[in-house]
Formats: C-alpha cells, sequence, structure tokens
C-alpha cells in the first residue's frame, strides 16, 4: 500500500523557486533517503509534506487520504480541518535541532502529545513512553531536562516523542546534522533498527554512507527538482548524472 | 513627635498603597497579554489601535493619566462621579498604564521564541490554544520574570503618584502628618516603609524565577 504520494509538488518563496514539480510514491515499510546540496529544496519537500508549509500546487496524499489537492485555480487547497487533523495522526517529523521543550522533562516531552492530543489516560502515556524510552536506552533520563542532556540524547528523545504518536511514516530532517562526529552514530543506529523494524521513512540527510545502508529508494534532488532516482547502489554507487556524479565526488573521501 | 500617630498612619496608608499594587498586578499582568495579542495581530486596524494606546500611556505621565481618569468624566463629559470613585479611579489608570508595559514585555518574550517550538507542537497535533498555554506560554514567563521584575518593583513607588488624585495611600498619610507635626521625619519614615516593601516583594520575585529555574 502507497504510504505517501507526492504529486506535481510546486513550491515558491517569492520569486524563488524552491520546488520546481516533484513527484514521489513511498510505500509501506520503505525507507526513502533524500539527498542533495544545501538550497535544492530537500528540506522544503520535508515541510510541505508535514504540512509546515502549504505547496503553491500539487497533491498530498496519506494512504489514501488527501491533505492537500489542487483546485480548478492550478491552486493547492487543504483538506477540511477534520480531515487534516486525522491526517496529521498519519506522520511524525524528528527535526535537525530536535526542537523539545526544554520546559517538560525526558518522559514529558515523549507522553505529552498523548496527554494533551490524543487525550489517552495517564497510565496508558506513561506506559507508551517508558518502553520508547527503554527502546532508546534512556530509561534512567525519564525525569531529566533536555539541556541535562547530549545532542545525540535528545535527538533520541524527540525520536522517542515522534514515535509516541505512532506514526505510519516518519520524516527526518538532517537528523545528525546538529551533532557532533562522535554522537552521530547513536542516532543512525536507531534509524537503523526502526528500518529493521518495516517503519516507513523519508530521511534528508547527508550522511551518504548511511543513506546507501539503510535506504531502499534514494532520491538526489538539486534545483527543486528529482534528478535521479533509485535503489541506493545505483544512485550513490554508479551515478549516471553528471550533477549527482558531481553532488557524491564531494562526498568521496 | 509622635510615633504611634505616625506608625499607624502609615501603615493605614500602606494597607492602602499594597490595594493599589496588588489590584494593578491582578488586572494589569492579563490585560497586558491581550495588548500584546492586539499588538501582534495580523488585522491592521487592531494593531494600529494598539500601537496608538501603548504609545500615549507610556508616553505620558502616570499622574497626568490619574488625573484625567478622576477628573476627567466630569470636567470634560458633566458626568458626576460616585463617591467612592476616587480608588476606582486609581485602579483603572494603574491599570491602564501597567498594562501598556507588560504587553510590550510580553512581546518581546513572544517573539524571541523559537519558530522551532511551535513547528515541533504543530506536527505532534497541537491546536494553537494548546500550543500557546502548554508550549509558549511557561518559557515566556521564564524569559519576562527580570524585566516584569522591574516594573513591579516601580510600582510600588509609584503607587505613591495616587496622592495627586487625594487617595489615602502611604505617601498621602506621610504628607498629612509632617504638615500636621511639622516634621519632615514622615518622609523618611515612608521611605523606609517603601524600601521594606520592595525588599520583600524583591524577594518573592526571586523566589519566582528560582522556581523556573528547573529548565533552560
Amino acid at each position: 500500500m502507497k504510504y505517501l504520494e507526492i504529486k506535481n509538488l510546486k513550491k515558491s518563496f517569492g520569486e524563488l523557486e524552491v520546488i520546481k514539480d516533484i513527484s514521489l510514491d513511498v510505500e509501506e515499510g520503505q525507507v526513502v533517503a533524500v539527498i542533495g546540496p544545501s538550497g535544492s529544496g530537500k528540506s522544503t519537500l520535508l515541510r510541505c509534506a508535514t504540512l509546515l508549509e502549504t505547496m503553491d500546487s500539487g497533491e498530498l496524499i496519506y494512504l489514501g487520504e488527501r491533505a492537500v489537492t489542487t483546485g480548478m485555480d492550478g491552486r493547492a487547497v487543504l483538506a477540511p480541518p477534520r480531515q487534516l487533523r486525522k491526517i496529521q495522526n498519519y506522520y511524525g517529523l524528528v527535526f535537525q535541532n530536535f526542537n523539545l521543550f526544554p520546559h517538560y522533562s525526558v518522559i514529558r516531552n515523549v507522553t505529552d502529545a498523548l496527554l494533551t492530543v490524543q487525550k489517552r489516560n495517564r497510565e496508558e502515556a506513561l506506559d507508551i513512553g517508558r518502553e520508547l524510552l527503554e527502546r532508546m536506552a534512556l530509561s534512567d533520563k525519564e525525569d531529566a531536562y533536555p539541556y541535562q542532556l547530549s545532542g545525540g540524547q535528545q535527538q533520541r528523545v524527540s525520536i522517542a516523542r515522534a514515535l509516541a504518536l505512532n506514526p505510519k511514516v516518519l520524516f527526518f530532517d538532517e537528523p545528525t546534522s546538529a551533532l557532533d562526529p562522535e554522537l552521530i552514530g547513536e542516532i543512525l543506529k536507531v534509524i537503523q533498527d526502526l528500518a529493521a523494524e518495516q517503519m516507513t521513512m523519508v530521511i534528508v540527510t547527508h550522511e551518504m554512507s548511511f543513506a546507501r545502508d539503510v535506504a531502499d529508494h534514494v532520491i538526489f534532488i538539486d534545483g527543486g527538482i528529482i534528478v535521479e532516482e533509485g535503489p541506493p547502489e545505483e544512485v550513490i554507487g554508479s551515478p549516471k548524472n553528471d550533477r549527482t556524479k558531481a553532488f557524491l565526488n564531494r562526498f568521496e573521501r | 513627635m509622635d510615633w504611634s500617630v505616625l506608625l499607624v498612619k502609615l501603615s493605614e496608608g500602606m494597607l492602602t498603597s499594597v490595594e493599589i499594587f496588588v489590584l494593578t498586578l491582578l488586572f494589569s499582568l492579563p490585560l497586558g497579554l491581550f495588548v500584546a495579542f492586539g499588538r501582534m495581530s495580523r488585522n491592521t486596524i487592531v494593531k494600529n489601535v494598539t500601537k496608538v494606546y501603548i504609545s500615549i500611556l507610556r508616553g505620558t505621565p502616570l499622574i497626568l493619566q490619574l488625573m484625567l481618569v478622576y477628573f476627567g468624566p466630569y470636567y470634560i463629559f458633566g458626568v458626576r462621579t460616585p463617591k467612592g470613585y476616587r480608588f476606582l479611579a486609581t485602579i483603572i489608570g494603574f491599570v491602564l498604564n501597567y498594562a501598556a508595559y507588560f504587553a510590550e514585555i510580553y512581546r518581546a518574550g513572544i517573539e524571541s521564541m523559537p519558530v522551532g517550538q511551535y513547528e515541533a507542537a504543530r506536527v505532534l497535533g497541537y491546536n494553537k490554544t494548546q500550543t500557546f498555554i502548554k508550549i509558549i506560554l511557561p518559557q515566556v514567563i521564564k524569559r519576562i520574570l527580570p524585566p516584569v521584575t522591574n516594573e513591579v518593583i516601580t510600582l510600588i513607588k509609584d503607587t505613591s503618584l495616587a496622592f495627586v488624585i487625594s487617595v489615602g495611600e502611604m505617601f498621602t498619610a506621610a504628607k498629612a502628618i509632617a504638615s500636621a507635626q511639622r516634621s519632615t521625619l514622615p518622609f523618611v519614615a515612608a521611605g523606609i516603609f517603601y524600601y521594606v516593601f520592595n525588599f520583600i516583594v524583591a524577594v518573592a520575585m526571586e523566589w519566582l524565577e528560582k522556581k523556573f529555574s528547573y529548565f533552560q
């Protein structure tokens, strides 16, 4: 089943055409890595898919349910609020700089949306939260506050926070870019574990070897369009397009 | 110099000063939040009206505003004000004035919040009210406590301005005793009273700041 369909997405900021035309399907259990130079539109793609930005035109469909359609005038139309609220439950987003709630303890960060948004009862929320923290190897940090944690630990809390709502699709926006090099591994390991559990994920990343290992499908974006896509061994292993080659060359060490 | 009279009168005056202080905070702190929302509104009319409000209230002396609120209804509109209006006018004047200052403090605090906090809440499904009350406001309060403390301390001293419409607060009492007993000592005593009041409030605010130090 297609968990996510993006069709002919276009997005400009003023005069600047950030995404010219991008279409993308993500199947259940698939891991898609999005790579490309900075300013290529990768983050904007994610922000449009998570409705943090409204696309100018195009379609956005989760599990067959339309979040955004394009009207007769060619402009994007959002689904009615009730449907959007339902669709919002289908995805989660892990930010580059975590965006944890600094005034909440670790466990509260993970459980608050369960209580506030999903109106679950406290015991149930705590059970879910504790289980996730255990999976993230953070059980001993339950009562700590974000400022007391390392960047890697903070990012693991934010992954637990996103997972708590049981999303069908999980987006990662450069999840390791704000981390010290020695902390990157622990986050990549967590994502790899999620991939092994068949979690559907879309990951914007600069970690090429990681993208190669974890992704089923790699998309190279440049200048607001998909320049090349396919299995990682093709796109990263033996790229055909000159722009892809030039981009990947910068990562050769 | 009659010390017992001095202490009794000043204490009575102090009670009125405390009343003005508490009532002003009680109403101006929430009102300031609404003014701040108006100031940040996307509706240009609402925004400009609030801007003018803040500009006038911050740009003219509080003492003048108190006089206007008290004498204005009668001298401008010919409305006879009821007997207890003196105290009410004081509270209205103080609340309107302090709300303008608090509004700008709130605005600075709210605008300093990183946009990522709103985005994280939005992706998790919080609605706008939940986001503001649960995620933004607690962090804003922590950030604005030092400037709010500043205003609160100024307010204690500003309560003395109520003497201009003859409200029997502490300064008014000190002035009365001073002229009755032909001594400047009551003013010194009033100064000490104000300082003690301020000291207590400053300690309380410091305690509040500590309460918010559990996060960064």
